[in-house]
């Protein structure tokens, strides 16, 4: 491989303060060698191939801790190739691939084969989660400790909730020993049985079953208050309301440990976006009024929520064209996750540095990865965005092999133009 | 001015009949027009027109329903159209066929018009984006069941002769009911001001917000009432704890003479069917033929589907 060097570049990297006009050069090895305002024209390596960013983001790659892969069991809805095409084109160079797939990944051969799929197939990187119960039935743990030896950075049963109280102490209880992240999916099964979407008006008119607020504030607090007796490393996934985000500020203030996530999907969309049972917008948590997004929204500026996920969820088509009740949940998301993040930006809601760290440096650290920043001696892990770029949302222009996008048509502003990985050059757009 | 007074729209905007909040007040008043003449119609002798002479009207039935299903049997063939009726609880739905490829096997026999029944809200939206004729909606889960508000409205209409300044209490299991929310938007867009009335656990979320009144009370929610609609409580749909017991519910919910004296001394009593006696209404009540009119909601049932069959089907 030959150095590489991109100048002419506004750096933003949060974990390292930069946000400078400057360059970097990726070394022989695709380590990061130099960074910063002092990498410039004049000081170019021999040889070394030369991209002028003409002062466009530089980023580190993109880290979403949210992504349904589909292999083993539903490579017809997305594989590690297709992924990987998806993730590049909208600068996610890491991912956190969730154990829902079939069978799921609560056991170290599982954990095996991920990995192995992940490598061969996939040129992102893969960091896989394993579940919290065995075959996700909430009741057995799995092996903590031997599926973190295997490399498993967290355990979550994905689109599910631990319910049993008591099972959820043990858990947490037994993940403080090994230092295990623990993430949650909160929501009460009691309170969201048979819930389509946010219980209010919405539901009412569309005749709908509601899944009221409640139903995840119910669990977070009560994780917040197990977490006081066994404290361990505790994440919740992603937050939908703002009667949530209250109770997380509140529990921050009283100086407990913890992070919490929230979808793009949530703070970009409300349940008036379903209109007329548009099945696409199907999500859990589902998309609440926009009295909660707007708190979603500030709760992110104001640091309440750490990390923002694509939630990328992808459903064939013939899962998605059935009646509202009937089809799948979730939304294809990775490619235009960066992008709609983005708009939080220029409608001046949230700083894009804050916006930037809960995409790479946040979720960086609560997985304990070293990526999610542009350090010396790291991957070169990173992406170049034009900023202003405007282009409109088509499904049929995804990279994904499932095109369930909830924002078709959508004008978005600020595009992806580079990916590299480990120093290569893998996505580039004109 | 007097030509003025009688322009009146004589085509429907719509294309399908999904529900009444697609539908304009001057389409409302077409419809409940159209089928006076056919309420006429129904109580002569002979009672067979070819309006619909060479037509396929397809009934597509996915949950269980009596009086509605052979309404618009009935309706169609009174009209002279060649009606196919299934019922779909046992057909190739339980081998696993969608709503849409169901949709599009029988789109394929090219039928003039559909009338679907389903138990998924949205179910009728989503067959009328995949078929090239109209399509009515008889009932999709808790959504909206258009042509049981429009029935209801000509019955309220041939007694009260009007529909605008009238008090009307809709009182029971509203949560579960689309014969509520039809109702709703109906009686609103003609100028009544609805009453709810239900305890809490049955009344839908923020429903206020489509221009109604609550009341957990009947005494105080039938106050003044020119109408009384009584619906089902709909035990079937009910997963989990509503009620404490249908005793109880009756003791505070059911229609009885003495909570019917808070309403107006000429008051009407009505219910979409079928009835639950001596849970939502006591017997005597019901079958009182000076103040229940639910035979005869039976009745503009026919008239009403035969109006609808006649205005959408192209």
């Amino acid at each position: 491989m030959k150095e590489k060097i991109i100048i002419n570049a506004k750096i933003i990297d949060p974990k390292n303060n930069l946000n400078e006009i400057g360059g970097l050069i990726i070394d022989v090895k695709g380590k990061i060698k130099a960074i910063g305002k002092k990498v410039k024209n004049s000081n170019i390596p021999k040889n070394a191939e030369v991209f002028d960013a003409k002062k466009k983001l530089l980023l580190p790659g993109i880290v979403d801790m949210r992504v349904f892969v589909g292999e083993p069991g539903f490579e017809y809805k997305e594989n590690f190739k297709t992924l990987s095409k998806a993730a590049l084109s909208g600068g996610v160079t890491s991912v956190v691939s969730m154990p829902n797939t079939s069978p799921v990944i609560d056991n170290v051969s599982m954990v095996d084969f991920i990995k192995r799929r992940g490598r061969d197939k996939s040129s992102i990187n893969i960091f896989p989660s394993a579940t919290l119960t065995k075959n996700i039935d909430g009741k057995r743990m799995t092996e903590f400790g031997l599926l973190k030896k295997k490399g498993i950075v967290a355990f979550t049963d994905g689109v599910k909730t631990i319910q049993d109280s008591q099972i959820m102490s043990r858990i947490m209880e037994y993940a403080s020993d090994i230092n295990a992240l623990i993430i949650q999916h909160a929501e009460d099964y009691n309170l969201s049985e048979g819930g389509l979407i946010n219980d209010g008006e919405i539901s009412t008119r569309l005749g709908l079953q509601g899944i009221p607020s409640i139903a995840e504030k119910i669990i977070v607090e009560r994780d917040l208050s197990l977490l006081e007796e066994y404290q361990c490393k505790y994440h919740i996934s992603q937050i939908s309301s703002s009667k949530t985000v209250a109770a997380i500020r509140k529990n921050k203030k009283e100086g407990k440990k913890f992070s919490c996530g929230v979808s793009i999907n949530n703070l970009s969309l409300n349940e008036n976006d379903i209109g007329d049972f548009k099945t696409f917008l199907k999500l859990s948590p589902p998309l609440r009024t926009e009295e909660d997004r707007v708190e979603l929204v500030k709760a992110l500026g104001e640091g309440i929520i750490d990390v923002i996920v694509s939630d990328h969820k992808p459903e064939d088509e013939e899962s998605k064209r059935l009646t509202f009740a009937q089809a799948a949940t979730g939304a294809s998301g990775i490619e235009t996750f960066l992008p709609l993040a983005l708009e939080l930006f220029h409608n001046k809601s949230v700083d894009l540095e804050t916006i930037i760290s809960a995409m790479t440096k946040n979720p960086a650290k609560i997985l304990g990865i070293k990526k999610g920043s542009l350090e010396i001696g790291n991957d070169a892990d990173l992406c170049i965005v034009d900023l202003n770029k405007a282009w409109k949302v088509k499904k049929t222009e995804l990279f994904s092999k499932s095109k369930n996008t909830p924002i078709e048509d959508r004008k978005m502003q600020g595009q992806v133009i580079r990916t590299y990985v480990g120093g290569e050059l893998l996505f580039k757009r004109n | 001015m007097a030509v003025l007074k009688k322009l009146q729209a004589v085509k429907i905007s719509q294309n399908h009949l999904l529900g009444i909040q697609n539908l304009s007040v001057s389409d409302i008043n077409l419809i409940l027009e159209e089928s006076k003449s056919f309420v006429k119609l129904n109580k002569s002798s002979s009672k067979k027109l070819d309006i619909l002479r060479g037509k396929t009207q397809i009934n597509l039935f996915f949950e269980p329903s009596t009086r509605t299903q052979s309404s618009f049997e009935l309706a169609g063939k009174r009209l002279g159209a060649d009606v196919m009726s299934m019922n779909m609880n046992n057909s190739s739905i339980k081998k696993g066929e969608t709503l849409i490829d169901t949709a599009m096997t029988l789109n394929a026999m090219n039928p003039d018009i559909i009338v679907i029944r389903h138990q998924d809200s949205g179910a009728s939206n989503l067959l009328a984006q995949k078929v090239n004729c109209p399509v009515i909606n008889a009932g999709d889960g808790k959504r909206e069941h258009p042509t049981q508000a429009l029935l209801d409205a000509l019955t309220i209409i041939i007694r009260k002769g009007k529909i605008n300044g009238l008090r009307i209490a809709i009182c029971g299991d509203i949560l579960h009911s689309r014969v509520a929310r039809s109702n709703i938007y109906l009686l609103n867009m003609l100028g009544a001001e609805v009453h709810l009335i239900a305890p809490s656990t049955l009344m839908p979320k923020k429903i206020e917000r489509l221009g109604v009144k609550i009341f957990n009370n009947m005494n105080e929610g039938l106050k003044d009432c020119d109408i009384v609609m009584m619906l089902r409580l709909q035990n079937e749909r009910m997963h989990g704890s509503f009620l404490a017991s249908t005793r109880e519910y009756y003791e505070y919910f059911g229609l009885t003479p003495d909570k019917l004296e808070f309403a107006k001394n000429d008051a009407l009593i009505m219910h979409p069917g079928p009835m639950n006696r001596g849970v939502e209404i006591d017997t005597n009540l019901a079958d009182d033929i000076n103040k229940s009119v639910i035979k005869e909601q039976v009745e503009m049932g026919v008239a009403i589907r035969m109006a609808c069959l006649k205005l959408f089907c192209k």
